[in-house]
């Protein structure tokens, strides 16, 4: 900006006063509408009210000290008009703020993508996991845990696996080195399933029992792509007076619902279990195609999901030998189990069992 | 197991429900269909079937139908087999059961003049021909037909012997030391003194309830036949099959149990349809029986089964009326029991000799429920018992597991075995590994010690597939004992390698490093009430530290005087080992030790409304002088108004010598109560300078 210096007045009339003062009035109005940033309303400030060179300063150093004492009023009015004129223009101004061509220099690229922090996943078993014990926990159900190397006892016998039964050849076990000389009892190996926790819980608590026992379970299969020799279960277990299997219904019912939502049906068969008795394997009516068939359910509508039944009296038998409450003239139970690899892999859309334990950083990655 | 629509309906006259009903109506009481496959018009429906292990009598098309007929409550047709008039003998058959134990009945019927020929449809009921075609059943003679016949109708086993062959008579004995038998399958044995055999009186012919023998068996040539159907006791019987490594059809049913009553019809089945072809019975059918084995199966005692019972196990149906005396009446009736009242609504119940996994009272409610229907019971609550109890632990795992996540790291679960080597370097007890009996490989010959190795393999597995940003965490089991006894505990790892987490176009990425990591488990640790947290590190030379760590880039995390977990970079032999030629970084918490600790309650306290002071020291240090030594100093001095003080920058200028570096401290100096007045800062600055002197850091000029 240019610093000009004001025109000698040659005549203090009121007109020739009106129209250099409407002169000044006019530049400073111009000077002020082309203000852009808070550096130009500074020198604007400068220009017209700086103390030394501003030009307000000068009239009233030129034109008022030149002017005749008749003159001096009536310049000094118009003076003051201009200075509040100008205090208000500046005023105006700085209030302004940036003008919007100061405001488009600073653009920047909004459609680069926002800087992540990238949080971890939840594994989707933990996750399907806690999902289940969630659902479990809101009947009344509490959390009960056991060791992983189990001996003979609870893994089969005290289920009602007895020695040399068939049906512990359906569960193929891993077993722990050098137990040949060991009881039968005693001998340790990786559990099958978490129904041991059962008989356990029920050793250190007297009825009503109401747990959900969720865990890593071991078995000597081979793998594929729906089997692995490491898998989880949820258990689950309820002893009281008077529970029934409607009540096993029910509850089943109830749970699925919550898992699947609430338009999920189910249906149960007979089937068979050392531990219970009656036994019943559930389905529920397919989760992708609503029970009209689809190759997920392979055309059936329905979806195995879980085996249960009510806990066979043998299993409370031995429950007895430690808490003679468990008699099952007088109390009853139902039990029930549920793979949880096989529910995320249907919830999740997972072909591969091994990629729960594989680590890969992009398969867990989908899951944050 | 495949079963023919065709063949059920002939024992059903009165079923009128089509293929597709019956199946389900069938997989509905726990007689599961599989798939139907239809054979065309006339030939009905094959059925895939797969029927539980306890329910051995309904792997057969008779047993199947019995469901059927208890589930409508229509006739069902008994089987029956007539004989031709045998011709008399002089004397019964030689039968004798030395093994009583493992021998319950023995049945030998003897058919003179027979001819071995090509199998046809025999009679109505023995329509051989036409079931095996659609079952596709291999044909081979109609000896060895008519006994598969009999086990696909019935299932019994039964076995034909060329008489001829046998030396005096039958004896059901145990092999004799080193004994041999070649059998069906063409193996020569070599017996063991346990296995059950039926021999005659020189030599052994079968193994007993496993396959029949080689020396005896149907050829074209034979003439005379002995018919055997007997019941075997399923322990020898399974004992004897592992022994030799056998599965036969035959030892699946008498391991699970036969039918004690069975053996006359199936002879008789195998008997009629091969004098179908000519020749003559002789003698009357020799039955030896051991009585106590027949207690245990065909003549057990009733069971007790009181309706209230019934009531009590199974609750509420959906129909009003609910399970009535009629119907736990017409139910057992038409699965062979019989039901003598004993009192209101409580009956005594004689069970069916093929039934015998029927034992007690809760059996029979189970088959009252399962024929009655599973699904025609209604959905009930059970009342609410207890308040919910959390795990002591829960909410410590919860925690670890939401810091581990919230720095970036994905949660994983790797396997529970490692192999020897491997739990040697990781374990903190080398001697306290476990080993298998039977591991899956020799990679998994050992319960892991540690969550190292399932680690490694899992950040190894991501930077061999290029993905080079890996932040890993486990928390699982680790285990470590003898084969005696094995300790469980719960342990937490954590791995990382390439970049921070942090995705952006704008800022540079930066590697993490071994202070990242120190600060995710910082902020573990703060999850936890902890008085005291101090990292150090031992001389490599004192072998404490783990062998899988640098030793001059690891620490130790010790907790209020306990070793909580080691850290640091992979040391670089292991690395190398596993070829990884990124830097790894990893650790491992012994988290039994960490949720001893109770987690850390939040409390605020006053915040001062008066002006902090910063000042920042530019501080020249030695090489050997490690922050620890300043932030001790600092922590020495004790000053009130000394509220924060922490290490802002560490750098080496090149001006200065290699063994010295610079650090800039910054400190806050603020009181509660005041604004702190210049005298006091003066003062306060001047001891920061002194304590740091004193350990041996000099001001910047």
């Amino acid at each position: 900006m240019t610093t000009e210096i004001i025109p000698t007045l040659s005549s203090f009339d009121d007109d020739s006063l009106s129209n250099a003062f409407a002169a000044l009035e006019q530049q400073a109005t111009a000077n002020a509408a082309a203000l852009s940033g808070p550096e130009a309303v500074e020198a604007f400030r400068l220009e017209w009210l700086g103390r030394k060179q501003g030009r307000l300063n000068d009239v009233s150093s030129r034109w008022l000290k030149a002017a005749p004492p008749e003159a001096k009023k009536s310049l000094g009015q118009r003076f003051n008009a201009l200075k509040q004129h100008v205090e208000s223009l500046l005023e105006a101004a700085a209030g302004a703020g940036p003008s919007d061509a100061a405001l488009a220099a600073e653009a920047i690229d909004i459609t680069l993508p926002g800087t992540r922090r990238l949080t971890g996943a939840e594994h989707p078993i933990t996750k399907t996991l806690n999902e289940i014990v969630s659902v479990f926990a809101a009947l009344g159900y509490s959390v009960g845990v056991g060791p992983e190397v189990e001996t003979d006892f609870y893994n089969f016998e005290s289920m009602n696996f007895p020695p040399g039964h068939p049906a512990r050849d359906t569960q193929d076990t891993l077993v722990v080195a050098a137990q040949e000389r060991r009881s039968q009892r005693d001998r340790l190996l990786l559990r099958t399933h978490t129904s041991p926790v059962q008989m356990r819980t029920m050793e250190q608590q007297q009825p009503p029992v109401r747990i959900v026992i969720p865990g890593k379970v071991h078995r000597n299969d081979a793998a594929d792509a729906t089997h692995s020799p490491i898998f989880h279960q949820v258990e689950g277990l309820c002893v009281d007076t008077n529970i029934t299997f409607s009540d096993l219904k029910g509850t089943l019912d109830h749970a699925m619902k919550a898992l699947f939502g609430s338009s999920v049906k189910t249906r149960f068969f007979p089937s068979f279990f050392p531990f219970t008795e009656p036994s019943a394997d559930v389905q529920i009516s397919c989760i992708f195609c609503g029970g009209k068939g689809c190759r997920k359910c392979k055309q059936s509508g329905w979806i195995e999901l879980l085996g249960c039944g009510m806990v066979d009296p043998a299993v409370f038998a031995f429950a007895q030998e430690k808490q003679p409450a468990y008699d099952p003239k007088k109390i009853s139970g139902f039990a029930f189990g549920m793979g949880v690899e096989r529910i995320a892999m249907m919830k999740y859309g997972i072909s591969e069992i091994g990629q729960f334990y594989a680590g890969d950083m992009r398969f867990l990655g989908q899951f944050a | 197991m495949k079963i023919l629509t065709k063949w059920l309906r002939a024992f059903l006259p009165q079923l009128t429900v089509d293929d597709a009903q019956l199946a389900e109506d069938l997989t509905l009481r726990g007689i599961a269909v599989e798939g139907i496959f239809d054979l065309g018009p006339g030939n009905g429906s094959l059925y895939e079937m797969d029927i539980t292990t306890n329910r051995v009598d309904a792997m057969n098309h008779y047993g199947v139908a019995r469901e059927a007929a208890a589930i409508y409550g229509v006739e069902f047709k008994p089987l029956s087999f007539a004989l031709p008039a045998a011709r008399s003998a002089e004397k019964p058959y030689s039968v004798r059961i030395e093994a009583e134990d493992a021998c319950g009945r023995f049945t030998a019927r003897v058919l003179r003049d027979v001819t071995i020929a090509d199998t046809r449809d025999w009679f109505p009921g023995a329509e051989v021909d036409t079931y095996f075609a659609l079952l596709e059943q291999k044909k081979i003679s109609n000896a060895v037909d008519a006994t598969n016949f009999a086990w696909l109708a019935m299932g019994q086993p039964t076995h034909a012997f060329d008489l001829d062959k046998i030396d005096g008579g039958i004896v059901v004995r145990r092999a004799r030391k080193g004994e041999k038998l070649k059998t069906l399958d063409g193996m020569d044995r070599i017996l063991d003194p346990e296995d059950l055999v039926v021999a005659d009186h020189v030599k052994a012919l079968a193994l007993a309830g496993v396959m029949g023998g080689w020396d005896t068996m149907i050829t074209p040539a034979t003439k005379n036949v002995l018919v055997e159907a007997a019941w075997f006791e399923p322990m020898a019987v399974r004992r004897t099959a592992r022994r030799h490594g056998l599965h036969t059809d035959a030892s699946h049913r008498f391991e699970r149990g036969a039918d004690f009553n069975a053996a006359p019809l199936a002879s008789a089945i195998v008997s009629s349809i091969l004098l179908a072809s000519g020749g003559t019975p002789e003698g009357d059918l020799v039955d030896v029986r051991v009585s106590a084995l027949e207690c245990r199966t065909a003549a057990r005692k009733p069971i007790a089964l009181a309706l209230r019972e019934v009531h009590r196990l199974l609750g509420t149906t959906i129909d009003k009326e609910g399970i009535t005396t009629a119907i736990v009446e017409n139910v057992l009736t038409a699965l062979g029991c019989a039901l003598a009242p004993a009192g209101d609504a409580a009956w005594n119940v004689m069970l069916p000799s093929w039934r015998l996994d029927i034992e007690r009272e809760i059996d029979l409610i189970e088959e009252v429920a399962r024929v009655y229907g599973y699904n025609r019971f209604a959905n009930t609550l059970p009342a609410f018992g207890e308040g919910v109890r959390e795990l002591p632990w829960a909410a410590g795992e919860a925690a670890v597991r939401a810091t581990l996540r919230s720095a970036g790291f994905h949660e994983a679960i790797a396997s529970t075995f490692c192999s020897a080597g491997e739990a040697a370097l990781t374990a903190p007890q080398p001697g306290l590994v476990v080993p298998l009996g039977n591991p899956l490989s020799e990679e998994a010959g050992v319960l892991r010690p540690s969550l190292i190795p399932g680690m490694l393999a899992m950040v190894g597995g991501n930077l061999h597939r290029d993905v080079a940003d890996v932040r890993l965490f486990e928390l699982g089991t680790v285990f470590s004992g003898t084969t005696e006894k094995v300790d469980e505990r719960p342990a937490l790892a954590f791995a990382a390698a390439g970049d921070l987490p942090q995705q952006s176009a704008l800022h540079p990425a930066r590697a993490i490093d071994f202070h990242d990591i120190k600060g995710a488990i910082e902020q573990v640790l703060a999850c936890f009430h902890i008085r005291n947290v101090y990292f150090d590190r031992f001389p490599p030379e004192s072998g404490l530290t783990p062998a899988w760590l640098h030793p001059y880039r690891s620490a130790r995390i010790v907790a209020d005087g306990t070793t909580i977990g080691w850290f640091g970079q992979l040391h670089p032999t292991e690395a190398a080992a596993r070829k990884l030629k990124d830097a790894v970084l990893l650790g491992e918490l012994y988290l039994d030790r960490l949720f001893k600790l109770p987690l850390s309650k939040p409390a605020a306290r006053e915040l001062s409304r008066f002006q902090p002071v910063r000042r920042d020291f530019s501080l020249i240090l030695d090489e050997g002088i490690v922050w620890e030594k300043i932030d001790h100093a600092l922590t020495a001095l004790a000053i009130p108004e000394l509220v924060d003080w922490r290490a802002r920058e560490v750098f080496r200028d090149p001006r200065r010598t290699a063994h010295e570096y610079s650090l800039l401290l910054g400190v806050t100096f603020q009181a509660p109560d005041r604004t702190l007045r210049e005298e006091e800062l003066q003062s306060f600055h001047a001891q920061v300078v002194a304590a740091v002197g004193k350990v041996g850091a000099r001001l910047r000029s």
